[in-house]
């Protein structure tokens, strides 16, 4: 098969019906009611954890954002992303950059990262969406190596050394820092719910429709008079600028930022926890970059250092036997109750 | 221009060895995605398997005989994860799947290599007989490093026949061309496409040998390899020979010129080119022919 051939070929799991038109949820009550409890964990983790299991489940939250990001170009829109990691340094190194000169407010770098991110994006996303497939796949490769070894070779920002002396954050300009593990945790638990929240309403917007539409039959979009590359763009750069906000949460949470922060192996890890967790559903993929991290920092700590081993016969076993990955065991469960009560 | 060529050979010489080595890897990559349409994340493990197999195998200075075992070696070895690797990977039709199965696999050969040979640096001696230089216009050039650009040589002509002028290679071509029919001629699809990716692997490994004492033998490398074979096969065209070799080679001279000048420049104006191509050709400079030609 040539390269052309598979150009199409490269799409996230294409579910058996076209989710064109979103169909109600079965039990909408039901889901409502398990996304506040699932929140109210969340929110009282402070309350059980130690500080480093704390700061780790707060790095989770900032990496899962990075996630919905990617998700949001390979589960929606079906075009595989190895790039956000670009704009995840952007919103990063702009917050630890606003943090050390201008502001140490939260609320200052969350918005300023995020238009750093989409800015990045809006600019590199230009060129990149007019490609498919692999060779979108290998441009956003080119463009998360190029951010990871271009920031690495500036000095204003540590080059390789990575931008240290970050300042705790504070939430509003003059507030007191967030020195406490539990309140930072809740800034960056913030950040999140607010990003996800941002994917969720474009997911179920006209917009997000559009975005199926790329993936599920672009030519016919196309035919129906929509402008795709707008689509395309506009989408890009909402999930630059969500990578962005999820780099000000993860600069928060670790107060530091290095080149090693945007590598190849955090684009991998980004775009397979999308795999792990269901491309196409939001909340999935969080719960694979919440594995990835859990099983690669946490377990590896019990079994010195062997993370990254148990990590890749995770996802070796996640293929086998999770074939639409972690949201996709949910539902089926769900639909079999429900038909047989 | 003489002079700069006067002054640079050993540059060149230096990029035409590298992109030689970087063929047998990457040729393997390539090949595989055109036949069995998997990209295999695993391709830059294999390679550091047959690096490490230099470090275990080589004393101090390997005899002939012993550099010429460890090819064997590291051949059937890369043969056999090649093997395994195309048996997981069938079933797996999705392509982020198999990325996901395929980078899994690469974690835990890269974990099990550092548990056994260290987290350190391993450098691999050349072999006794290919250790001398001789004197290239007044100055001296290690021959290992000439060797290497003969064995890329060698292999590019073999893999060329293989494909183009034999039974066997026909075979592989219709198999590439259409699935169904040469399964209804009899012969065993799967088998052929297990076989292929097998030859990719231990083609594979034996390059990661053969570079292992110009690029060491540690853990990571295997991230850095496979992204240079991905560099290579997207700037050559995914799935062809020639396309897998005119990369290498640029790849190769990018490589060493770019180090010689800054080092994270060279990475830099790789991934520059990269999408260069990807943007104006983004089928590569030499894709794969119609007609399931290499």
């Amino acid at each position: 098969m040539s390269a052309t051939n598979t150009l199409s070929g490269l799409t996230a799991d294409k579910p058996g019906t076209p989710k064109l038109l979103s169909r109600s949820a079965p039990r909408p009550m039901l889901r409502l009611l398990v996304a506040v409890v699932i929140l109210l964990v969340l929110v009282s983790l402070p309350f059980f954890l130690a500080p480093y299991p704390l700061s780790l489940a707060g790095r989770a939250l900032a990496f899962g954002l990075l996630v919905v990001s990617v998700d949001l170009l390979t589960g929606v829109m079906g075009m595989p992303s190895l790039g956000q990691v670009a704009y995840f340094g952007a919103g990063a190194y702009t917050a630890g950059l606003v943090g050390m000169h201008l502001s140490t407010s939260g609320v200052v770098q969350l918005l300023i990262g995020t238009l750093a991110g989409a800015a990045l994006a809006l600019l590199t996303g230009a060129v990149a969406v007019r490609t498919a497939g692999i060779v979108f796949l290998m441009i956003t490769l080119a463009i998360g190596e190029l951010a990871h070894i271009g920031v690495g070779s500036i000095n204003a920002v540590g080059a390789s050394n990575g931008l240290a002396g970050i300042p705790p954050v504070s939430v509003l300009p003059g507030g007191e820092p967030l020195v406490v593990p539990g309140y930072l945790y809740w800034w960056v638990l913030a950040v999140f719910v607010i990003g996800f929240c941002a994917a969720a309403v474009l997911n179920r917007s006209p917009l997000g429709r559009s975005m199926r539409g790329v993936r599920d039959g672009e030519l016919r979009l196309r035919a129906l008079g929509q402008n795709t590359y707008s689509v395309k763009l506009i989408a890009y750069t909402i999930a630059g600028g969500v990578a962005g906000a999820a780099g000000t949460a993860w600069v928060a949470q670790t107060q530091f930022i290095s080149p090693g922060d945007l590598g190849f192996d955090m684009a991998a890890f980004a775009l397979l926890s999308v795999v792990l967790g269901g491309a196409g559903s939001l909340w999935g993929p969080v719960i694979g970059a919440g594995l990835v991290i859990f099983v690669r920092d946490w377990l590896g700590g019990y079994i010195e250092g062997r993370g990254t081993l148990l990590l890749g016969v995770v996802f070796v076993i996640a293929v086998y036997v999770l074939p639409r990955g972690v949201a996709g065991i949910k539902w089926r469960s769900l639909r079999r109750k429900s038909s047989e009560s | 221009m003489l002079a700069w060529f006067d002054a640079n050979t050993a540059t060149i010489l230096n990029g035409l060895a590298l992109g030689a080595v970087l063929f047998l890897i990457a040729v393997g990559l390539s090949l595989v995605f055109g036949t069995m349409d998997v990209l295999n994340l695993a391709h830059g493990a294999v390679s550091l398997m047959g690096a490490y197999v230099g470090v275990a195998m080589y004393g101090a200075a390997p005899t002939t005989g012993m550099f010429f075992l460890a090819m064997v070696i590291a051949a059937v070895i890369g043969f056999a994860a090649g093997g395994i690797l195309a048996g997981m990977v069938s079933p797996v039709r999705n392509h982020l799947r198999q990325a996901l199965l395929t980078l899994g696999m690469a974690l835990i050969v890269a974990e099990l290599l550092q548990e056994v040979f260290g987290p350190e640096v391993r450098s691999v001696p050349v072999p006794g007989f290919l250790s001398s230089t001789i004197n290239l216009m007044g100055n001296p050039y290690p021959v290992y490093r000439l060797a290497m650009v003969a064995a890329g040589v060698v292999v590019a002509i073999a893999l060329y026949i293989i494909l183009e002028r034999t039974r066997a290679g026909a075979i592989v071509r219709a198999t590439v061309a259409d699935r169904a029919m040469v399964e209804a001629i009899g012969i065993r699809t799967k088998v052929v496409l297990a076989l292929v990716f097998g030859g990719g692997a231990a083609l594979a490994a034996v390059g990661g040998l053969l570079a292992a004492p110009i690029l060491g033998a540690q853990p990571g490398l295997d991230d850095q390899i496979l992204l240079l074979a991905l560099v290579i096969v997207v700037i050559g065209g995914l799935g062809s020979l020639r396309g897998a070799l005119l990369g290498a080679l640029v790849v190769g001279q990018v490589q060493t010129i770019g180090v010689s000048v800054v080092n994270e420049f060279a990475s830099f104006l790789l991934f520059a080119a990269l999408a260069a191509v990807l943007l104006f050709r983004p089928q590569g400079l030499l894709p794969a022919r119609k007609g399931a030609h290499v």
